[in-house]
């Protein structure tokens, strides 16, 4: 049998080498003009003196096509959602449509300069407003913040507010709780922004153990963060009882908002008790992760700690046009310069345009629809850790499969070879040897038959020929990479030839 | 599906929600629109903005023009529909974009070693601050004022709850970091110093003479490069102990403040207490060469709350513009670059001066300068505006001690026709 008779999704074929741009570097070559300069030529010695840069080393010299076709031709090594199902659990890698990178590219606003007054920026100011207002409906919450740059930045700033209200109240308390299952940023942001992290442990539903927390939980305590679903993918039933367990002692409910996919328009955080969260602008409203960033992660929150938001915010004036208000004396200050990513800002927005309000639930209704179909397809070829039902993502075990030894990594790594992503690997940690999988609402049940198929076969492989999954991927460009290498001996940047053996030499 | 999930309606999949708290009712936003709406709805938007300025706005972000190249590359699907690179057998398009990123950040600003990108400039410097503290071990960070005074903000609100005291260091009439108040300021639990070059005024910093003063003392030295075009031209701040740069003139939109494209690069040694992604060279089984995310025990996905940072995104799309806008111009091209924005800025601050304008620093400076005037900023910018034009951005705010004072950018976008218009209005 060959390796390669299930695999229906992919096949190999012909992709170009390519090597670094230095590589590729001549002398003389340009792919630049500019044009003839209007006013007269200043000598940068003469005033810039011993300031004045020499030269500029191995910067490269190529021309137009050698640049097109070296960031083509290097692309093509990437997967992407463009190419297929990409079920990175916890990252909700949806379908990014077109119509938002072309309003983003519109020159009003991809050239609009952030200090330009007012009266030119109303455009601008207006879709901030309307971004906010809808986020704010969306959430359940009473205002909003649009700065942070990306979902963690959001956690930091949420922690603040939570942090600049319980000190307006006398005490800013000394510990933030999180749960096992959390993500790692989070206790990450709890000890930047000054807290102690502790954690608190899962029933064995998976969700939050009401009787550790009431243990747990005291005046010392400023914050659970909590992520619902919860990365289990796993609703947290008792929530009103959560909310009412840290209110009762005048803590705050942080919500992580990475996976609110599985929530838009049927169910607000706000009526459910989380007084602050954030959102992934990148995840839950489409905008493209763009191979890692960037991001945007506004936090939502209740009256009580709007006060606190950082400034400045966009404010409607008394003659009617829109404006930006600085003078918050109680504002927890800036979380980054400007007003964030903006650009997200009008991806987002016009991604909300496009569903309107059935669209949204229906967008909710089918991520779920779709994680509970492979669920239901893959149950019993792999471990299912947890009973409890699952919303937008299924977290399975490699149990079965790690008797031959085959762990989660390998199963991912054979799923390469069929044409899909893998699924997130290893996460959460609650789950020892965890498969990760969310689909999000963009994959046809064409898509998932195919993606359940291959998790079928390859299953089957690890029972029965457990080396080719063991030492997969077979048909990609490279295959298993030197990571210990790579961190013992870090080469972090190209170096020329010459001067990498020198290097060498000296060591 | 339903049925073979077991479930009879799609609300089923849902009973784990109280439905106390389930929505009965749509979410109060408008109706769905059709693709042509949207685009018409972006356009009037666009429209309410202004188009067809000339503008002399710097201050931390800066038109330069974007090679049409850029967006056609990063509209690829394969980059801009991928995400972080964690799996390095199928995402070798954007690991080596990014290792060719951080080689030619390396190249430019004479440090050793470059991370994959932070959020920006703002918040790239204040981890730079929170690096040197893990470095040195020590607690307090200085910083010039003549460093953007929204970093400065963005790095008060960091620094407030991590026990980081901060203290300031104010400049001298030449526009440059005072060196005699920097000397009385470090002292030895100062772990580092923040200064930008070019600063806030614009005006080029005697990097090497602030160097010795901070390393006399055993501190760090950050230096913020918020725009990096000038490295086509000035010399790379060599001395420095980490650069923190924001890299949004390489071919990022203004895009009204983001997204914008922070980079942290450093010294060799200080490598594993820097804080965001790293791509770093290996071969595979076969011995193939290839590129990974590397030294990850660094960051939080690992060691949670005793990461270096919480940060998680990095700007990889963004940096990729910036790669290419690097590669576009080169080893020629920046410099050629660097020193039309010089010759332009140098015109009109001629021009402005023969109008009666005071120039206040007389420190070399690249392609901004701040200038004082008879009448107050906005009065003149208002004026300017009739005419299509967005005068400099005035300093009032910020530095209420230098009066009338406002801060002109000229890049190699401005037209000497644009700067003589502006030289009317500026006495």
């Amino acid at each position: 049998m060959d390796i390669n008779d299930k695999i229906t999704k992919a096949t190999t074929h012909i992709s170009q080498n390519e090597g670094l741009i230095f590589e590729k570097s001549s002398p003389g070559k340009k792919a630049y003009k500019l044009p003839p300069l209007d006013v007269p030529a200043v000598d940068a010695e003469k005033l810039l003196g011993e300031l004045t840069r020499e030269e500029l080393g191995q910067m490269p010299e190529v021309s137009e096509i050698e640049i097109i076709r070296h960031f083509t031709r290097i692309s093509t090594w990437n997967y992407a959602v463009d190419h297929g199902m990409y079920p990175l659990g916890s990252c909700t890698m949806k379908y990014n449509a077109r119509v938002n990178e072309t309003v983003a590219r519109l020159t009003g606003l991809a050239e609009a300069h952030p200090y330009q007054p007012e009266k030119i920026s109303q455009g601008a100011l207006r879709i901030i407003k309307m971004l906010n207002e809808q986020l704010i409906e969306i959430t359940g919450m009473n205002a909003i913040t649009l700065q942070p740059a990306a979902g963690a930045h959001g956690e930091m700033t949420g922690i603040l507010l939570v942090r600049a209200y319980l000190e307006s109240q006398g005490n800013p308390r000394k510990k933030i709780l999180v749960p096992d299952s959390a993500h790692g940023t989070n206790p990450a942001t709890a000890a930047m922004c000054g807290y102690a992290v502790e954690n608190l442990r899962s029933n064995s539903a998976g969700m939050v153990d009401l009787g550790a927390l009431e243990a747990q939980v005291n005046e010392d305590v400023a914050a659970l963060m909590l992520t619902n679903p919860n990365t289990l993918g796993v609703f947290e039933q008792e929530i009103h009882k959560i909310a009412d367990l840290l209110h009762a002692k005048g803590a705050l409910m942080y919500m992580d908002g990475a996976n609110m996919n599985a929530l838009v328009g049927k169910v607000r955080p706000g009526d459910f008790g989380a007084d602050v969260m954030h959102l992934n602008l990148h995840k839950t409203f489409s905008t493209p992760h763009g191979g890692g960033g960037p991001g945007s992660g506004p936090v939502a929150c209740k009256k009580i700690l709007e006060p606190f938001l950082p400034t400045p915010v966009v404010i409607t004036k008394p003659d009617g046009t829109l404006g930006f208000e600085y003078n918050r004396p109680q504002s927890i200050g800036r979380v980054r310069m400007h007003y964030g990513n903006f650009g997200m800002f009008v991806r987002a927005l016009a991604y909300i345009m496009a569903n309107g309000p059935e669209g949204l639930r229906q967008t909710t209704e089918d991520a779920v629809l779709n994680a509970n179909y492979i669920r239901k397809n893959l149950e019993g070829v792999y471990d299912l850790p947890y009973q409890t039902p699952t919303m937008h993502e299924v977290v399975f075990s490699d149990r079965t499969q790690a008797r031959k030894g085959i762990k989660t990594g390998d199963i991912a790594k054979r799923l390469i070879d069929y044409g899909f992503h893998p699924y997130t690997v290893s996460f959460p940690l609650v789950v020892p040897g965890a498969l990760m999988i969310e689909p999000t609402e963009s994959e046809s049940k064409e898509e998932l038959d195919q993606f359940i198929e291959a998790m079928k076969a390859v299953a089957e492989e690890a029972e029965n020929s457990p080396e080719i999954v063991a030492n997969a991927p077979h048909n990609t460009r490279v295959s298993r990479m030197d990571e210990t290498a790579a961190a013992r001996k870090p080469i972090l940047r190209w170096k020329p030839p010459v001067a990498k053996e020198a290097e060498l030499v000296t060591k | 599906m339903l049925k073979d999930i077991g479930a009879d309606t799609v609300d089923d999949l849902f009973a784990a929600i109280p439905s106390e708290y389930r929505l009965t009712g749509d979410l109060k936003i408008p109706r769905s629109y059709a693709e042509s709406e949207i685009v018409q709805f972006f356009r009037d938007r666009a429209a309410e903005n202004g188009q067809g300025y000339a503008s002399f706005l710097g201050a931390g972000a800066y038109s330069h023009y974007r090679p049409v190249v850029i967006d056609s590359l990063v509209s690829r699907g394969e980059f801009f529909t991928a995400y972080t690179p964690y799996q390095p057998e199928i995402a070798q398009g954007t690991l080596q974009s990014i290792f060719e990123f951080q080689s030619m950040i390396c190249e430019l600003t004479g440090m050793d070693v470059a991370n994959a990108s932070m959020y920006d400039g703002s918040t790239g410097s204040a981890e730079a601050l929170m690096m040197a503290v893990r470095v040195t071990g020590r607690h307090k960070s200085l910083i010039a004022t003549s460093v953007h005074p929204e970093y400065r903000e963005v790095i008060a609100t960091y620094a407030r709850h991590q026990g980081m005291p901060l203290t300031t260091v104010g400049y001298s009439t030449n526009g440059r970091v005072d060196l005699e108040a920097l000397d009385t300021a470090v002292d030895s639990e100062t772990a580092g110093v923040l200064i930008q070059s070019p600063n806030f005024f614009g005006v080029i910093e005697d990097v090497a003479a602030i160097a010795d003063v901070v390393h006399k003392k055993g501190a760090l030295l950050i230096v913020s490069i918020a725009e990096p075009v000038s490295l086509g031209i000035v010399k790379p701040p060599a001395e420095a102990d980490i650069v923190s740069m924001e890299a949004q003139s390489f071919g990022v939109p203004l895009g009204f403040g983001g997204p914008y494209c922070g980079v942290m690069a450093t010294r060799d040694k200080f490598v594993r207490q820097m804080p965001g992604r790293l791509v770093g060279e290996t071969t595979d089984r076969n011995g193939k060469r290839g590129f990974v995310l590397t030294l990850s025990t660094r960051e939080q996905h690992i060691r949670r709350e005793k990461a270096t940072s919480n940060i998680c995104t990095n700007q990889a799309l963004v940096a990729l513009m910036c790669n290419i806008f690097m590669t576009i111009y080169g080893r020629e091209g920046m410099k050629e670059l660097a020193q039309h924005n010089l010759a332009k800025a140098h015109y009109a601050a001629e021009q402005f001066k023969k109008s009666g304008a005071k120039l206040v620093f007389d420190a070399p400076f690249f392609n901004e300068f701040v200038i004082q005037t008879g009448g107050a900023p906005h009065v003149i910018n208002d004026k300017l505006l009739q005419q299509k034009i967005v005068g400099g951005f005035p300093l009032k705010k910020f530095y209420p001690e230098l009066g009338n004072a406002s801060l002109w950018c000229c890049t190699e976008t401005m037209t000497k026709a644009s700067i003589d218009a502006a030289a009317k209005e500026v006495a």
